[in-house]
């Protein structure tokens, strides 16, 4: 599975993607949130203030509660500052 | 005129004559174009747009899809660059086409209202003094909340 950030979340990690393969108890967005800042202290610290970070999977904006199994696709950002 | 996302300069008049030609039957059109704004206040060098583009397709033309059923316009697009941008530029432009003025003004404010929160664009100015990422303001989620 790809992650992408972007935006200043990706600043603070120092990459725009990386390629993950969380365990099959990682059913959700928000459990995968959660593996990803168990193994990375500078992601748990990015990302801690939860309501912050928005999510999508495969290109379509999703809630955190949103089921991860098939997706190729999980991107993570703040919110967005466009137009 | 599909939706687009674009590195490249556009030009909001040429834009504009380009989506008048489906006009067949329409009484109005408006256009919105957002510019970058440099003011001797907060002096902006480049404004750079961080961009995810395939979800910004997706998002801007759902809500375009969404205009055009709530205001039942006869069309809708949007074009909102990304990447380095010099003061004054061209940042975004909304286009509604619709038989009366009140649906065509409605349907490029709600389109303007929403993608400011829903498009993922991320804005990061270049002045004098650095950079820094734009923050979200509480004003444009309030904007996006009126149309709910």
């Amino acid at each position: 599975m790809k992650i992408l950030y972007f935006a200043w979340l990706r600043e603070r990690l120092n990459r725009g993607s990386e390629e993950v393969s969380p365990p099959a108890s990682v059913l959700t967005i928000a459990d995968l949130i959660d593996w990803l800042a168990d193994r990375d202290e500078a992601f748990a610290h990015a990302v801690a203030k939860r309501s912050l970070i928005k999510s999508a999977r495969d290109a379509r904006l999703v809630p955190h509660d949103t089921p991860i199994a098939g997706a190729s696709v999980i991107a993570f950002f703040p919110p967005m500052t466009g137009g | 005129m599909p939706v687009r996302v674009t590195t490249e300069r556009f030009d909001p008049g040429a834009e504009t004559n380009a989506f008048l030609v489906a006009a067949d039957g329409a009484g109005a059109v408006v256009t919105f174009t957002g510019l970058v704004r440099s003011t001797p206040d907060t002096p902006v060098t480049t404004l750079t747009l961080e961009c995810y583009p395939e979800l910004a397709i997706n998002q801007l033309q759902t809500l375009v899809d969404d205009a055009t059923t709530r205001f039942e316009l006869l069309a809708a697009t949007v074009i909102h660059r990304y990447g380095a941008l010099a003061a004054g530029e061209p940042i975004v432009q909304v286009m509604t086409l619709s038989a009366h003025r009140v649906a065509a003004f409605a349907g490029a404010e709600f389109l303007m209202d929403t993608l400011k929160t829903d498009a993922p664009f991320w804005k990061q100015e270049t002045g004098p003094e650095g950079s820094h990422w734009v923050a979200a303001h509480a004003d444009d989620d309030r904007a996006r909340a009126r149309w709910k």
